[in-house]
């Protein structure tokens, strides 16, 4: 099996508790390379869970979490520390509540976010101390890599400005940006539609679709609105009480029975309404 | 005639002016000439029968503060109502002068700048020195002009300040020095405490190490003090790392009490351990430093040497600017580490640790450099304090010296530079200058620090500037920075 064919992510048997609470349970799926994966399911169905353990903020109780680079190379997530899952493993993520570095503008949080090759090129800050120009070269790069991204997320011209000083919608997609200039392989989204109208829910399909494939870049995602999820996933996995009830294309999913009853066990009609006919809630 | 009085309107802020609010308006000005004019007119020097003295001209003050009411009443009542070719020459006059305000920096760029001109222009102090060290205050003077900078116009004064008149050998020793001290080290808890957001109460810890590291290298090896300071400052840093390792997963308080428990074992230690130490009776006797091998003494010292009289104020002198050296360098390094990728770390991680994380941020070796270079900094102010006093002991190395270096750091504004410098001037300086109140300057001075922490709760000069910007440098206000968790 060559490398190319082999999906990006692969989680087998993941379990996590806490104390006597089961939040995942025997979870396997996988997310193929250049695709967008959703994770669904109600509220309390551990995809957060999910989450936290792919990026190396929970260990996982037991199993594997696996990812694999187009060359070949693989990482074992579950057993490593957190901050080498985005460094080595490529796989950057987003938080459900925003997560950017307020005090600091936009262009400082996207260089933030490109921190071990600039600290590499600073020869470990030695070498940017004295000044040599080597550091100088990578962060003229750095920037303008963050020019691209601020352009591509339409926020280049606010670059000086303080990020918590953007409109709730223009963080979510800084945010993504930030995530971005890591290099990512995978691209791991915590509900970034959340609080987004529905215009800029729609620029957000936009973009996610333009970013899906380009340099091989896979992105996994939780979601909750469904107009989202429907639209631009390739494939959707399901979650309740922990466990994977249902996987599938977005039409599979939306005729699914165990899916229905799930939403429509959590009485929240509208939701339900809303997987089964594809509708926005 | 109808462009004549739309001119006139702009040259009036467009309202007549009332007569109250002209008033007050004129007091304020009268105000800032009175401030300006002390430094400049209050007193001449005139030659009597054996020395020189001082000629109080308190009339000449009185003159210019009430010609500068006279003047503003006159603009602010009469300003607006003039039409015709004299009032177009007066919207000129008006703008011109804005004009040129602005050019040379602002206000503080001005005020600096009188107040440096009026101590060149005094002439020299206490040493009779050559006119050439006025550059010392002109040249930083022209750099800040030049470069807009308020920055440049302390560290001219900063230079200048051992030449200036009537800074004699006490003002050197108990206010320059010891200012430039707390600066320093306000200056090394800054990347610890304002950078990156640990909340260390006992950074006396490592002001204590590299005060004894210097002691006891100079005393059982005979190494000089220039060998001692940077490994000194290597000492405290490891100190800093053997800090930084427990505390990795502490926050907030419980970082705090650490950080406090650490102080005080360091201390304990240093009364306990006799054999090494000295315990409570300290070390005295240490080296001085010397200029290239020049030491400071009457007989083949300093003076011999460039054929001047011996003078101990020569030593001070020294000390003086050893110090200004090492607070500048200070400076610097931080300055440029918070442009580099390790500072922007430091900052990032003030405001969110996890996100830090998430981005492939190793969060231990961040905080262990911001510890440790924290540390240093505290080291090399203990070894610099250490050759200064000749003496130490554990009792220079209390909680309460951790207390007011934190509170120089806090009430100066986390982060900033110039706001603890002039935190630390105030403070420091304050309660030196302000010694002649005896037990009420702590009075004083607690009643100070509340009324700056209730107008400006995020300290003097709260916010901070990006390290970089794409088109230009916009500064964030201190409302949306972080003070960090931990």
């Amino acid at each position: 099996m060559t490398a190319g064919s082999r999906p990006i992510l692969e989680v087998d048997g993941l379990g996590m508790r806490f104390g006597g609470l089961v939040a995942v349970d025997g979870l396997a799926f996988s997310a193929q390379r250049g695709q967008i994966t959703a994770l669904i399911g109600p509220n309390g169905a551990g995809k957060t869970t999910v989450f936290n353990c792919v990026t190396g903020f929970y260990r996982p109780t037991s199993g594997r979490i696996t990812v694999q680079h187009d060359d070949g190379r693989s990482f074992a997530l579950q057993s490593m520390p957190g901050h080498r899952i985005c460094h080595q493993a490529k796989v950057a993520r987003t938080f459900q509540n925003i997560r950017l570095f307020a005090g600091m503008s936009l262009l400082e949080n996207l260089l933030v976010a490109q921190h071990n090759k600039l600290m590499r090129a600073s020869l470990f800050t030695v070498g940017g101390l004295i000044g040599l120009p080597g550091f100088a070269a990578a962060e003229r790069a750095a920037v303008e890599i963050a020019k691209h991204w601020l352009e591509r997320v339409g926020l280049v011209d606010r670059a000086d400005d303080a990020a918590g000083d953007l409109p709730y919608g223009d963080q979510r997609r800084l945010e993504i940006a930030r995530a971005m200039c890591t290099g990512p392989a995978l691209l791991c989204l915590d509900e970034p539609a959340a609080g987004l109208n529905p215009r800029e829910s729609r620029e957000l399909n936009q973009l996610l679709l333009s970013m899906r494939g380009e340099n091989g870049l896979s992105i996994l995602l939780i979601e909750h609105d469904m107009g989202v999820v429907m639209e631009i996933s390739d494939h959707i996995v399901v979650l309740d009480y922990g466990k994977k009830i249902a996987e599938g294309t977005p039409a599979q999913i939306r005729n699914d029975p165990a899916v229905i009853a799930a939403y429509l066990g959590v009485e929240d009609e509208e939701t339900a309404i809303a997987v089964t006919t594809g509708a926005r809630p | 005639m109808a462009k004549a009085a739309t001119a006139t309107m702009q040259a009036g802020d467009s309202e007549p002016t009332s007569l109250g609010a002209a008033l007050a308006d004129a007091a304020t000005a009268a105000v800032i000439a009175l401030l300006l004019a002390m430094p400049i007119l209050a007193y001449r020097s005139v030659e009597q029968a054996v020395s020189l003295g001082m000629e109080a001209r308190w009339g000449a003050i009185a003159i210019g503060v009430a010609a500068v009411f006279a003047g503003r009443l006159a603009i602010n009542l009469l300003g607006p109502r003039l039409s015709g070719p004299v009032g177009e020459l007066f919207a000129a006059l008006k703008s011109a002068i804005v004009r040129v305000f602005h050019a040379i920096g602002g206000w503080r760029t001005v005020l600096g700048m009188l107040l440096m001109l009026a101590m060149a222009a005094s002439g020299a102090g206490k040493l009779s020195t050559p006119r050439w060290f006025d550059l010392l205050l002109i040249v930083p003077l022209a750099i800040g002009v030049w470069r807009r900078s308020p920055a440049w116009l302390f560290l001219g004064l900063a230079l200048f300040f051992p030449f200036a008149p009537g800074a004699s050998r006490y003002w050197i020793e108990n206010f320059g020095i010891l200012v430039l001290i707390y600066v320093m080290l306000g200056w090394g808890l800054n990347v610890v405490v304002g950078l990156a957001g640990l909340l260390d109460l006992g950074y006396v810890a490592f002001y204590a190490v590299g005060a004894y590291s210097y002691a006891l290298l100079a005393q059982t090896f005979g190494l000089s003090f220039w060998i001692c300071l940077p490994l000194a400052g290597i000492l405290a840093a490891l100190w800093g790392v053997l800090l930084g390792f427990p505390v990795l997963r502490l926050r907030g308080d419980y970082l705090a009490i650490v950080t406090l428990a650490f102080g005080e074992i360091i201390r304990v230690v240093l009364i306990n351990w006799q054999s090494l130490t000295g315990g409570p009776n300290g070390i005295s006797g240490i080296p001085r430093p010397t200029l290239f091998g020049l030491e400071f003494k009457a007989d083949g010292g300093f003076a011999d040497y460039f054929g001047l009289e011996h003078t101990s104020l020569h030593r001070i002198i020294f000390l003086y600017y050893i110090i200004l050296v090492l607070a500048l360098v200070t400076n610097w390094v931080t300055v440029r580490l918070r442009r580099l990728p390790v500072g922007r770390a430091w900052e990032a991680m003030r405001e969110d640790e996890i996100a830090c994380r998430s981005l492939g941020i190793n969060i231990t070796n961040t905080k262990l450099t911001a510890f440790s270079i924290g540390a240093m900094f505290g080291g090399f102010a203990g070894a610099f304090f250490a050759t200064k006093q000749g003496f130490i002991s554990p009792e220079s190395f209390t909680f309460w010296e951790s207390a007011i270096i934190l509170a120089i750091v806090v009430l100066g504004g986390m982060g900033s530079q110039v706001g603890v410098a002039v935190a630390a001037l105030v403070m420091i300086g304050g309660t030196e200058l302000f010694r002649e109140l005896e037990i009420y300057r702590m009075l004083v001075f607690g009643v100070a620090m509340v009324a700056v922490m209730v107008w400006r709760p995020r300290g003097v000069v709260s916010g901070r500037v990006p390290t970089i910007a794409l088109k230009e440098t916009r500064r964030i206000g201190g409302d949306l920075v972080k003070e960090g968790h931990g």
